[in-house]
């Protein structure tokens, strides 16, 4: 099976100077869900901007499903389909306009864009509301009818940019159960977010990417199980005055109600509780300080020297 | 083949585009139909009725008849090219040109169904302008087949700049400043409201280097079989300019220009 997404030595270099894309290597498997995380200005939007051909490539080579885009750039459009960060429909025109009309962009028959039309417009609970026209969509509608949108050709690797930016965790949710479902039924995903826990969730494989260039390529399991330490916070069950001493574990005291406990992959939390015990502190709940992958996250950026790929 | 695959069905692309462009210009009709009416009528009120009933004839002509064909051409030449400047920069603005860029549309098929629209917009402008002439004056079409061609070359070749002055625009202002300072004054020296011979030799000469004047004497041939210019000249000057602007169009959108980054 060829790979949904190949990119071999991809840079990019601005006209005024800045190099964004530094020698990007991604590969990414066909039915895949991949996560493509980094920090703002990192170079994620301008690899998914040279996948869709909205930023031109200074060099190096891409190939969708094995089509290069230098050679047959419209075939190997037509097997992508993309959610951007930003709004980016007319607010004057309706729900059905838009969405039939970007079928049309893609060669879709109106009578066949019309019925995929409806599946997914009810898919996403827009429905009710295609003859609205975008601007009095809410946010989270608005999210919707993008997605909506880029499913109309029926895309074998669906790009998205921040699809849940902005949006209530009710949203969210039903946003990641319905991509969880396309991604089951064959299509490949390559998510872009800054909510790790999105990723986390979803993501089989990530890469990270920094100063345009990837400091990490793993499988999700595999990154996360590189996780030498967590830090948990404990809600106390009764007040604390003042920390007794605990053995093995580094903890601190935040305020009377609460602890916060550095547990390293040698410890375990029974051992952690016995501990707890013994010392007479009563714990009514227990929780991760940050997300696990965020904490690898942070840790990796930091790494990284600063400035610009030469 | 993939089913999004625009090759099965080559022009349902270019037809989204071509009625997205006609649905635009129509829903907004109160700002793109009507106005170019009341300012036309009023040219024929002012000009062709008040001040032309002292003008007399202009070679042969009444002159409100003589002015109706400039007048038709002048509200096509700025209707085409103002559609497909402010549609194409409005959507470059807002983003919304990214579901077209985003799309296997080839560069061709893209100007071509901005065009269109240009074009669409010209002709229903046109066509409401006559209608207002015909309040004012009679008018008989001497060669419909020369008329039909110039209105829709000189649409299409107006649409082609507009597209191209869209390319570069990066704020509003940039899509106001051709259409003021060149289109207008290249409209009115071109002889909508006079003929050429009138005036000194030099400026006679001067008026050759001004496109607006082959539309405009091609298309008052059309419509009264009179003119300053060979229908032939006329109509070659209207063709090599689709020719270099369709061109330059081609290349720009190659090149990215205004587009992409």
């Amino acid at each position: 099976m060829s790979h949904a997404l190949e990119t071999q030595g991809l840079t990019k270099v601005y006209a005024h100077g800045k190099t964004a894309l530094g020698g990007i290597d991604l590969t990414v498997e066909a039915g895949d869900f991949f996560a493509l995380l980094g920090p703002n200005g990192a170079g994620k939007s301008t690899v998914i901007g040279i996948l869709t051909s909205l930023v031109r490539k200074t060099g190096g080579s891409v190939r969708v499903f094995g089509c290069d885009i230098d050679e047959d750039f419209a075939r190997a459009k037509s097997f992508l389909g993309v959610v951007p960060q930003d709004f980016n429909f007319s607010q004057f025109e309706t729900v059905w306009e838009i969405v039939i009309n970007q079928a049309g962009f893609y060669g879709i028959s109106p009578a066949l864009a019309a019925s995929r039309a409806e599946k997914y417009l009810t898919l996403l609970s827009l429905w009710a509301r295609r003859h609205d026209r975008a601007r009095t969509l809410s946010g989270g509608m608005k999210r919707r009818l993008m997605v909506a949108r880029a499913l109309l050709h029926d895309p074998r690797l669906l790009i998205l940019d921040e699809p849940t930016a902005g949006v209530d965790i009710e949203v969210r949710r039903s946003m990641w159960d319905f991509l969880a479902q396309l991604n089951r039924e064959g299509t490949t995903v390559i998510l872009t977010t800054h909510y790790l826990e999105e990723a986390e969730r979803l993501c089989r494989n990530i890469a990270i990417i920094d100063h345009g260039r990837i400091i990490e390529r793993a499988t999700m399991k595999g990154l996360l199980a590189s996780l030498h330490a967590e830090t948990f916070v404990l809600d106390l069950a009764i007040p604390l005055g003042e920390l007794p001493p605990v053995p093995d574990f580094a903890l601190q005291r935040v305020d009377d109600h609460t602890l916060e406990v550095t547990v390293d992959q040698a410890q375990s939390l029974n051992q952690l509780f016995m501990r707890l015990s013994e010392a007479g502190i009563q714990v009514s709940s227990l929780r991760n300080k940050s997300n696990r992958l965020e904490e690898l996250f942070v840790n990796l950026v930091q790494e990284q020297p600063d400035g610009e790929p030469s | 083949m993939n089913p999004g695959d625009p090759a099965r069905h080559p022009w349902v692309a270019f037809r989204t585009l071509v009625r997205k462009e006609l649905f635009r210009f129509l829903r907004i009709w109160v700002q793109t139909l009507v106005p170019p009416a009341i300012t036309m009528g009023l040219y024929f009120v002012i000009f062709g009725n008040l001040i032309g009933s002292r003008v007399g004839t202009m070679d042969g002509f009444p002159y409100m008849q003589y002015i109706a064909p400039g007048i038709i051409m002048m509200s096509v030449i700025t209707n085409s090219y103002a559609n497909v400047v402010s549609s194409l920069f409005s959507a470059k603005f807002q983003r919304f040109v990214e579901e077209i860029l985003v799309s296997p549309m080839p560069d061709i098929m893209i100007i071509t169904g901005y065009v269109a629209g240009g074009v669409m917009r010209g002709l229903m402008v046109g066509a409401v302008v006559t209608a207002v002439a015909l309040c004012f004056t009679d008018l008989n079409v001497a060669s419909p087949l020369l008329t039909l061609c110039v209105v829709l070359l000189t649409a299409t070749l107006f649409s082609l700049a507009g597209y191209i002055n869209a390319l570069f625009a990066r704020k509003f202002d940039d899509i106001s400043i051709v259409p003021t300072f060149i289109l207008t004054p290249l409209t009115y020296l071109g002889g909508v409201f006079y003929s050429v011979n009138l005036l000194p030799p030099f400026w006679e000469r001067l008026s050759h280097a001004n496109p607006v004047f082959y539309m405009v004497n091609a298309f008052r041939q059309g419509m009264l079989g009179r003119s300053d210019v060979a229908p032939e000249t006329a109509l070659a000057v209207i063709a090599g300019g689709i020719v270099v602007l369709f061109s330059a169009c081609v290349i720009l959108m190659r090149r990215g220009t205004g587009l992409r980054n």
